[in-house]
């Protein structure tokens, strides 16, 4: 069997069972992902873009179609996908350490207790939070917080890093700290990483192809972007670059003109008129 | 306009952290005790004006001399206790002098417990029905919060049980256990075993529950967590489920050991188990005119145990809790 891809989801799709029936939330997706690559997500909210992460993790089972990673098919959540999640989820009783320590000691990997101490402290050190080891989740920023559950999440030497919103929740300076970091990270290491993001910015900065999906219900990819800078980017530079805007802008008439999901106010008032129509007849349109 | 806001909020924090003065201090002495006052004000004028076929209803003075007369009477029964053990070691020892083959007998002394052994008796019931609930209760709860189908199973039972008396329970209790713990050489008496089993049927209800709750509220993605560090059976438990379950956990024992306190003051009146209920029943069929003013002094012994049990319980809950910055009252 030939490897052609180390990941690749094909035609993959969920239902929802809800009381009226199932709910498509994605169909018809299909991406092969090489070994090493950065993809981001981008799409409106609501757009399943967190229901692809979650089947890619295995929390979710899809319905149809399914999700191959180095040939084997994913079923259940395992730490080779390790996922950073959007409120970083740290164990609040558990110190940063600790909460490192926990995902080591569930990898199987042989390690001594000494070579696991070292591991513990030397992905601390990748996302300089050395010297917040022993301080519990309640006690540090929320950016700190976020770079501890990379930090987890690379401790388990994942083949795939999947991120839901890894930065959402940051002010724009930790954002841009955290971003950074993450492109060391990445240039050093080499995993494959998907993330899920709303910044048009970050998802160019940081990737390799963008997929840029389009809205729900029965959401799928739109378009693929191929984001073809050199790197090591930097943000300064790319300020002005030509190119970088070109691309910024691909996405964003993709995200404003062909998905357009802001409504102007006619079509606001024209749609909530509708609805209070159909609601009095006693159907409620979500 | 943002400016003009900030300024006021400013000024708010920095009066919450300053440190308190000794108006404050004056204050959270002086409020309870200007209610203590008036409480004993008020309770000795109603006294005195209260007439029953034991005489008048105690007021504070009257309770007072007669929890002075109760450790009295207990620092003697002590003492008549040690003057039996040493007269009987005495007699036994003179015998054994004149007959070397004679093996000493050693009778328990058997005088009638005082007010202080009763409340050790009920202290130590409570203590061993509460946690023998726990032990039970604790776990079915972490199953029932768990797993949805257990807890469809199981919450029928407990909506059927949570509010029967403990009264009602107490024949029943009673006569199992009459029936069946029969041994020659019981290491516990029956009515110890009773009122315990009574307490832990009382006991095991608010814990249940509040565990199950606490549990069936995890946070999802603390769930996920778990799932993605494919944590076992065990693990999941010990390292998510309960550590982010204790504050539920905790406000189910306290409840539950409120509970398991009444509960047993009740039991003990009614079956004349050894304890303080027991205190309260006696004095109560005695009738001499000290006995109003004595059962008081009981009712607000239990009171001030019942509190002392609750600031134990919190202060094993901060000891236990990883959230050292909430705020348990």
């Amino acid at each position: 069997m030939s490897n052609k891809h180390h990941l690749e989801l094909t035609q993959v799709g969920i239902d929802f069972p809800t009381p009226k029936g199932p709910f498509t939330a994605l169909q018809n997706v299909n991406l092969r992902i090489d070994k090493g690559e950065f993809i981001s997500l981008i799409g409106h909210s609501g757009c399943g873009k967190s229901t692809v992460l979650n089947i890619v993790a295995g929390l979710y089972q899809a319905t149809n179609g399914g999700v191959i990673l180095d040939n084997q098919e994913v079923n259940e959540p395992g730490p080779e996908r390790a996922v950073v999640f959007q409120n970083h989820s740290l164990l609040p009783w558990l110190s940063a350490y600790k909460n490192v320590e926990l995902a080591v000691k569930q990898t199987p990997n042989g390690r001594s207790k000494k070579e696991m101490k070292e591991w513990v402290e030397h992905n601390l050190e990748l996302v300089h939070m050395s010297h917040a080891a022993d301080k519990l989740p309640a006690e540090i920023s929320g950016g700190m917080k976020q770079r501890v559950g990379i930090a987890r999440a690379l401790a388990m030497e994942p083949k795939v890093l999947l991120m839901d919103e890894p930065f959402g929740a940051l002010d724009a300076l930790t954002r841009a700290h955290l971003q950074d970091s993450v492109m060391e990270i990445h240039a050093e290491l080499g995993n494959t990483v998907i993330m899920i993001t709303h910044d048009v910015d970050e998802a160019v900065l940081l990737s390799d192809r963008i997929v840029m999906m389009t809205n729900g219900p029965a959401a799928t990819i739109g378009e693929i972007l191929p984001i073809e800078l050199a790197r090591p980017r930097n943000r300064i530079e790319l300020a002005d670059n030509p190119e970088y805007n070109h691309y910024r802008h691909e996405v964003l008439k993709f995200l404003y003109e062909k998905q357009r999901k802001v409504e102007s106010v006619d079509e606001h008032r024209k749609k909530l008129a509708k609805h209070n129509k159909a609601s009095s007849k006693g159907a409620s349109v979500a | 306009m943002f400016k003009q806001q900030a300024v006021p909020m400013i000024f708010s924090q920095v009066k919450q952290i300053r440190i308190p003065s000794i108006n404050n201090i004056l204050r959270a002495a002086a409020l309870p005790l200007i209610g203590l006052v008036i409480f004993l004000g008020l309770w000795s004028v109603m006294a005195k004006n209260i007439d029953t076929s034991l005489g008048q209803f105690p007021g504070p003075i009257a309770v007072w001399e007669q929890a002075t007369t109760l450790i009295d009477e207990h620092n003697a029964q002590m003492d008549k206790a040690d003057v039996f053990y040493t007269r009987q070691e005495e007699r036994n020892a003179a015998r054994v002098a004149q007959d070397p083959t004679y093996e000493p007998k050693i009778r328990a002394f058997t005088g009638a417990p005082t007010f202080f052994e009763q409340i050790w008796t009920s202290l130590y019931t409570v203590l061993v029905g509460f946690v023998v609930a726990s032990l039970i209760a604790i776990p079915i709860g972490i199953i029932c919060g768990l797993s949805k189908n257990a807890y469809t199973a199981i919450n029928p039972l407990i909506q059927l049980f949570k509010p029967v008396s403990p009264l009602a329970w107490l024949p029943l209790v009673t006569m199992v256990v009459s029936a069946v713990y029969v041994t020659s050489d019981p290491m516990f008496s029956k009515s110890f075993i009773t009122s315990a089993v009574t307490v832990s049927l009382c006991c095991l209800w608010p814990t249940l529950i509040n565990t199950a709750v606490g549990v069936s509220s995890i946070e999802s993605d603390l769930i996920n967590v778990s799932k993605v560090l494919r944590l076992n059976a065990l693990s999941h438990v010990t390292k998510i489920v309960l550590p982010s379950s204790i504050p539920a956990i905790f406000t189910g024992l306290r409840l539950s050991l409120g509970i398991g306190w009444m509960v047993l003051i009740a039991a003990e009146m009614l079956a004349q188990n050894p304890g303080l209920g027991k205190f309260v029943w006696d004095e109560f069929q005695n009738g001499s005119s000290e006995s109003l003013a004595r059962i008081m002094v009981a009712v607000l012994t239990i009171g001030v145990i019942g509190f002392i049990l609750d600031r134990l319980m919190l202060m094993l809950q901060k000891q236990v809790s990883w959230d050292k910055s909430a705020v348990l009252r």
